[in-house]
């Protein structure tokens, strides 16, 4: 089986599925000819033609509301945004259109489009390059939101994407796009939308996180050998939530950490917050504790290690929880 | 000469057939024969009637905030007369007469303004989208579903309207470039009504014609009168036939006015005056029209107070049908969000089922 990093593992998803469904069309700015800034589409367009793998002008409002008419006269496709940063032109298509075309007809006209980005920080990236834009996403109705972890991950869960009836917004964390490989077996290996995966079983602390945090979580939890065991959750859907899946573990350990790098103040980390304690307040041994990115601009690549969760300040956090 | 070319937007001409007075423009006749007209002149009066019931329905608390199509009748009618079965219409909110023209019935477009999404569902085979509220955004739609014909095979083309306002949105500038780019088989029908609420034409664009922002595009342009039902369908015959062979979009600017409000919100003596009225009302399309048939012996007042004791009928019917439609059930408004719902909105739903018992 092959090892493969994270862009891999997308590349392999869309070209077994394009190779399954000649409906799946990609467009985007330098997807073609370039197979994309970061290469997600590498020889696609060779493979499929320029018909099926679209390079476009550049207009990310203009690629998602076409890409929605293509899906509602039978098309699947995959739009994608270069970077989060240029995603909020495309906010209007996606709130105001794209969510809510099936309910607004009452099921006559669908629009399953999937809109593949990377998102996050952590690369030394330009400004615009480095944001965590997953709440505002998730705050909006009628789309998916959803955030692999791993190559293994991201493929199975790209490929769920491709067959869902509904648009999904699927964030890349482009931090470790490269930076972890692992077996990646070929053919049809869906991961199912809106489950969470439990990474590690632990019995003291639940650590609830996605994208490129997991790695941090885990990375922390090595830290704490012999201090602490932690249960981590990898959330994989963003929008809708396995809130089963968090608050069984809250039940078991009592206590949590939520890890994000998206800025604090109406973060996911408030939410998750929220509904674990709605649902299992009296399970709790101690306030949930949120490690996250500030509400300021991601800083440049002088400062963003100030701004990043690291697994230093998961580690102080778990230290919290579990002195409570 | 083609007539995308004689009428090149840059050279500040504007295509018409009927004149104001009921005559053709010499050299020129009529694109539909005389049975034809009669039953488009007796469509566009129904649309004029079914307005103006809406209005009175919104003004009598029935009907939610409305925006009324008063003399834009003939640039939709026309338009949406020369497209086929399985042809898309992507419209803003002021398209009751493309509405009806592509086959809905008039119930379903009242239950939307009543405040029932039902009246967004288009029956099964008639491909117009809901109203678009935002303006512009929806034209982007009109590029990618008739891309998706073209990419399957089909011969199936879109056409959007939009308004001059429209014309100052970015989503304009980006549906407009990739339908050029791309050659996608997409009409552009703007009505220029002359009015964007209260901003006039002139503050939307330096541009002289609308029609003429296609040139920059890349593809052909026209200005035709919008009140001239058959300078519409010449017009759009073209750009349809254009479409379905491979020749890429066309931009119709439809000079057009707007009789009444903007909405039933608005009260548009706050930004024009009877004196700029005036000089549109003997442009009006149905007057025009009228005349015509007049001269051709086919009109008389009583054929046109038969047409209208029909249309009556007819709307009477539809709104005892539609007020008849009973309050959505609850379920309704969670179970169209996704394919199937998902946990949250079950567990929404269920906590405001058990507050409602």
């Amino acid at each position: 089986m092959a090892r493969l990093n994270m862009v891999e593992a997308l590349n392999m998803a869309l070209r077994e599925e394009m190779e399954r469904n000649n409906r799946i069309v990609i467009l985007g700015e330098d997807v073609g000819k370039e197979g994309g800034v970061f290469r997600v589409t590498d020889g696609l367009q060779q493979k499929f033609g320029a018909d099926r793998v679209i390079d476009t002008p550049l207009a990310e409002s203009g690629i998602v509301g076409v890409a929605l008419g293509m899906a509602l006269n039978g098309l699947r496709p995959v739009a994608e945004i270069q970077f989060e940063g240029f995603l909020y032109p495309c906010l209007d298509q996606i709130s105001n259109h794209l969510g809510r075309m099936r309910n607004r007809s009452r099921g006559r006209f669908t629009c399953p489009v999937v809109i593949r980005f990377p998102y996050g920080g952590g690369i030394h990236a330009p400004e615009h390059h480095s944001d965590s834009p997953e709440a505002i996403l998730a705050h909006i109705p009628g789309i998916k939101v959803v955030i692999p972890s791993t190559p293994y991950e991201a493929k199975g869960l790209l490929l769920s994407c491709l067959r869902d009836p509904d648009p999904v917004l699927f964030m890349e964390p482009k931090r470790i796009y490269r930076a972890i490989r692992e077996e990646v077996p070929e053919g049809d290996d869906a991961i199912p939308l809106g489950k969470a995966k439990v990474v590690q079983e632990g019995k003291d602390v639940t650590v609830i996180a996605y994208g490129a945090m997991v790695r941090e979580v885990v990375s922390a939890s090595e830290k704490l050998k012999g201090e602490a065991s932690l249960e981590i959750i990898d959330l994989r859907t963003i929008s809708p939530m396995d809130v089963d899946a968090m608050v069984a573990s809250i039940r078991k350990t009592g206590r949590g950490v939520v890890v994000h790098e998206a800025p604090k103040t109406c973060g996911l980390g408030a939410e998750i917050i929220a509904l674990i304690n709605e649902k299992a307040l009296f399970s709790l041994q101690a306030p949930i504790e949120r490690v996250t990115g500030f509400d300021i601009p991601v800083p440049l690549m002088k400062s963003e290690h100030y701004y990043l969760p690291n697994p230093e300040r998961i580690v102080s956090a778990v230290k919290k929880v579990m002195s409570a | 000469m083609s007539l995308m070319d004689e009428y090149n937007p840059l050279q500040g001409k504007m295509f018409r057939v009927l004149n104001p007075d009921g005559t053709l423009q010499p050299g020129t006749s009529p694109p539909v024969d005389d049975q034809e007209t009669l039953r488009l002149f007796q469509k566009m009066l129904l649309v004029r009637l079914a307005d103006q019931r809406c209005l009175s329905l919104q003004r009598q608390g029935r009907f939610g905030t409305y925006a009324p199509i008063w003399g834009q009748e003939a640039c939709q009618i026309g338009s949406v007369f020369v497209l086929k079965r399985g042809d898309w219409v992507i419209p803003a909110f002021r398209e009751i007469g493309a509405t009806l023209m592509m086959g809905v019935p008039l119930k379903t477009y009242l239950l939307y303004w009543m405040g029932n999404e039902m009246g967004s569902r288009a029956p099964d085979g008639i491909n117009v989208l809901p109203v678009s509220i935002p303006v512009g955004t929806h034209m982007l739609h009109a590029v990618g579903t008739a891309w998706a014909s073209r990419y399957k095979g089909d011969k199936e083309i879109a056409l959007t309207f939009f308004g001059d306002g429209a014309t100052s949105k970015g989503d304009f500038h980006e549906a407009m470039n990739f339908a050029g780019v791309f050659k996608t088989p997409t009409i552009f029908f703007c009505q220029n009504n002359q009015f964007a609420i209260s901003v006039p034409r002139s503050l939307q664009t330096a541009s002289a014609t609308i029609a003429q922002k296609a040139i920059a595009y890349g593809f052909d342009g026209i200005q035709v009168d919008g009140n001239d039902l058959f300078a519409v369908i010449v017009a759009t015959r073209e750009a349809a036939e254009k479409a379905r062979a491979g020749q890429g979009p066309t931009l119709i600017e439809g000079v057009t006015f707007r009789f009444g409000p903007h909405t039933t919100a608005d009260d548009p003596t706050k930004y024009r005056t009877e004196k700029d009225i005036e000089p549109w009302k003997p442009l009006d399309p149905l007057v025009r029209l009228r005349l015509y048939l007049k001269g051709k012996n086919l009109w008389s007042e009583k054929i046109e107070e038969r047409m209208t004791e029909e249309a009556q009928k007819e709307i009477d019917e539809a709104v005892k049908e539609a007020e008849a439609v009973p309050v959505p059930a609850v379920e309704d408004i969670f179970r169209y969000v996704f394919a199937e719902m998902t946990p949250p909105l079950k567990e929404q739903l269920g906590y405001l089922k058990a507050t409602l018992k």
